[in-house]
């Protein structure tokens, strides 16, 4: 495979209030390539979306980038380190929209209402590019038909409000596209839409990723979005990828306990009517009652006393592409040979 | 029409909401968000209702617990006395002996506990207020219930802050059992909880449901859950009802093109199964400006010359179920199945 357009290794991303620390990220690593999407799944307080914020170094405070390395290829061939950037330095700008684009989940907050959105979209445009106000407006209402908005010459004067969920959420695909980014990270894009409104924003980023061979980070807690869409799946619990690999292995070869009980639990269209579903036991631990070892030991089926709360289980490789984090699949560390 | 074994029976019922515009508040048309709508619910029954945003299944159930007034058509309710009286026309007073026996589970479990109240209070009062017992009589009540929902006696004298998600939501459903109703209405009950809570939720109101005999009206827009919950299912479109079958029937042999899209829709968790999907265009008809004849048909991609001039009405087909399309009877749609 081509090389990766951001490898990330390690990251390690914080929270520290006065109460404590709240280790939101601790531990991450993946690689994005172009034309691929990464899914990464988990549910609340998993540190999915921290994740994505680390990436682009938006995380509010108290939170930071404390670890980890986050290596950016950039367009010219330079390597960035976004972990160690200054996160409002004029590089970090430039890399965040024009080097990597970014929808989240609730489009109503994220445009304003005070500037039409054609006003968005063109100040996007003009805040990478050399442009002249006629040829931005021109091109805004370009990327607005090529995220499917009906009549784009009128609605560019429109406002976000006067738009329905699913077309404020294309709109913030324009404006996540609008500077021509070489990766799009994607945090809950369709979440707040109905299904049909879904399948439409789905297809509508498959589409763009084909054209411009984006790498995608879709971030999500939906197992039915991740095996429509990713090539490859990062499962994070509590700050940390318990298991990654490719989505067919992911889903027909699971090797995390956490994951398995995932799959198990997920409602299906496929199940027969009235069918009870598998459930783990438990719920999420708060941020700051963290078990030891293993923090998924407490809920888990194949919990073993001694091993899986005591040292935190390091990452094992099965194979070239699939890993995971669990005293099955590999010795406790400093038990012998 | 009304058989012992239905709990609940709606004819017609429709909710307009008037459009008023300049300084005489003159009306200038209706949101017609629900537009007759009819359907029943025996004891121990699950339907669901199910649809896009806007399209009026929240309106009936509101309608439903009468917490706004229907424009016309009856609910009728059966009473644990098995009378059957109409809730759609009776005033406040009239309705509250019978509120007790009609109750919502909400989908935020984390804005509908009071903060300040203590679970064994949160539970308990309805109670109070109906008047049901003493304080030792509510107490040993408010103990049932939390073992019916399986949370820990330890718990009563908690605050709501101290709770998961999934706990929350098992503390409204003990407050919602406490005058032993005969309905339950749940909007969304499970859609604000994580994946795993989800489960644990789902599992416990079929439990309860077998158990207590409750009837479920479930609206919801996910159709992973409303196929582990449900026995029959009604699509809505628009403020009508425009399928409504048994629920295995529906997802297998959906009758209606919009269930057959919405079906298309859902992504199946499971990557070999990525299919072509019946991508919808465009956006749920506008309920002020509903579209003649069947309101699905600017959408439709079957759609005929009679589908844009006559509205198509809900027709009995085999299977148990109801659609209301002109061209039921031609068209072979596609469903989803554990084996396609």
């Amino acid at each position: 495979m081509a090389e990766p357009m951001l490898s990330v290794r390690d990251l390690k991303t914080y929270f520290r209030p006065d109460e404590g620390v709240v280790r939101a990220v601790d531990g991450a690593s993946f690689d994005l390539y172009p034309g691929r999407t990464l899914g990464i799944v988990g549910e609340s307080g998993c540190g999915k979306s921290v994740t994505a914020r680390s990436i682009l170094r938006i995380v509010d405070r108290p939170g930071k980038v404390e670890g980890g390395n986050m290596l950016l290829r950039r367009g010219d061939g330079r390597v960035v380190d976004l972990a160690k950037i200054d996160d409002s330095s004029a590089e970090m700008r430039d890399i965040r929209g024009g080097e990597i684009g970014y929808v989240f989940q609730e489009p109503m907050s994220s445009l304003s209402a005070f500037y039409t959105i054609g006003n968005q979209v063109i100040e996007a445009i003009r805040l990478h590019h050399k442009v002249t106000a006629k040829e931005a407006r021109d091109r805004a209402i370009e990327l607005l038909q090529l995220v499917g908005i009906p009549r784009p010459e009128q609605r560019v004067d429109s406002y976000s409000f006067e738009l329905s969920g699913g077309l404020r959420q294309r709109v913030m695909i324009a404006l996540a596209l609008a500077a021509e980014p070489r990766i799009l990270i994607a945090d809950e894009p369709t979440t707040a839409l109905d299904v049909t409104t879904q399948a439409q924003i789905l297809e509508l980023i498959r589409k763009i990723q084909d054209e411009r061979q984006l790498a995608v980070v879709l971030i999500t807690h939906d197992m039915g979005v991740i095996a429509e869409m990713a090539d490859s799946v990062s499962v994070m619990y509590l700050g940390k990828v318990v298991e990654s690999g490719p989505v067919d292995e992911i889903f027909h070869a699971p090797k995390h306990p956490y994951t398995q009980a995932l799959l198990r639990s997920i409602p299906s269209v496929l199940a027969e009517p009235r069918s009870r579903l598998a459930t783990i036991a438990g719920s999420i631990p708060h941020p700051y009652a963290r078990p030891p070892g293993c923090t998924f030991h407490p809920r888990c089926r194949d919990f073993m006393a001694g091993t899986c709360d005591g040292e935190a289980p390091p990452l094992t490789a099965l194979d070239a592409v699939h890993e995971v984090r669990c005293y099955l699949y590999g010795r406790r560390a400093g038990a012998g040979t | 029409m009304t058989d012992e074994r239905t709990v609940l029976s709606v004819e017609g019922l429709k909710k307009y909401f008037p459009i008023r515009r300049g300084i005489l508040r003159r009306l200038v048309g209706n949101v017609k968000a629900v537009d007759d709508v009819s359907f029943k619910i025996a004891h121990g029954e699950t339907l669901s209702l199910v649809g896009e945003s806007g399209c009026g299944k929240t309106t009936t159930s509101r309608c439903i617990l009468r917490a706004i007034r229907p424009t016309a058509g009856a609910i009728r309710f059966r009473t644990d006395q098995q009378r059957n009286v109409d809730v759609a026309g009776l005033s406040r007073t009239e309705l509250r002996p019978l509120r007790r026996q009609m109750q919502m589970i909400f989908q935020d479990p984390f804005s509908s506990l009071n903060p300040r109240m203590t679970i064994s209070d949160i539970i308990g009062e309805p109670l109070l207020v109906n008047g049901v017992g003493d304080l030792a009589e509510r107490r040993k009540r408010v103990a049932e219930l939390l073992d019916l929902v399986q949370l820990p006696l330890a718990y009563m004298n908690r605050y709501p802050h101290a709770f998961s998600g999934g706990q929350r939501q098992r503390i409204g459903i003990a407050r919602a059992l406490a005058l032993n109703p005969a309905l339950i209405v749940a909007d969304e009950p499970v859609s604000a909880l994580d994946v795993s809570v989800q489960a644990q939720i789902i599992n416990l109101l079929l439990e309860l449901q077998e158990r207590l005999g409750l009837s479920y009206l479930f609206v919801a827009h996910d159709l992973s859950v409303v196929k582990h919950v449900s026995h029959r299912v009604a699509v809505m479109y628009v403020g009508r009802i425009v399928e409504m079958a048994p629920t295995e029937a529906l997802f297998r042999t959906p009758r209606h093109p919009y269930t057959e899209a919405l079906l298309s829709a859902v992504p199946v968790p499971d990557p070999r199964k990525r299919a072509k999907r019946i991508v919808l265009a465009g956006q749920v008809a506008d309920p002020s400006r509903v579209p003649p004849g069947c309101a699905f048909h600017p959408r439709c991609r079957y759609a005929v010359e009679r589908c844009r001039a006559e509205i198509p009405q809900l027709q009995p087909v085999e299977g148990g179920g109801s659609v209301a399309c002109h061209r039921a009877g031609e068209l072979a749609l596609a469903g989803v199945a554990a084996d396609g």
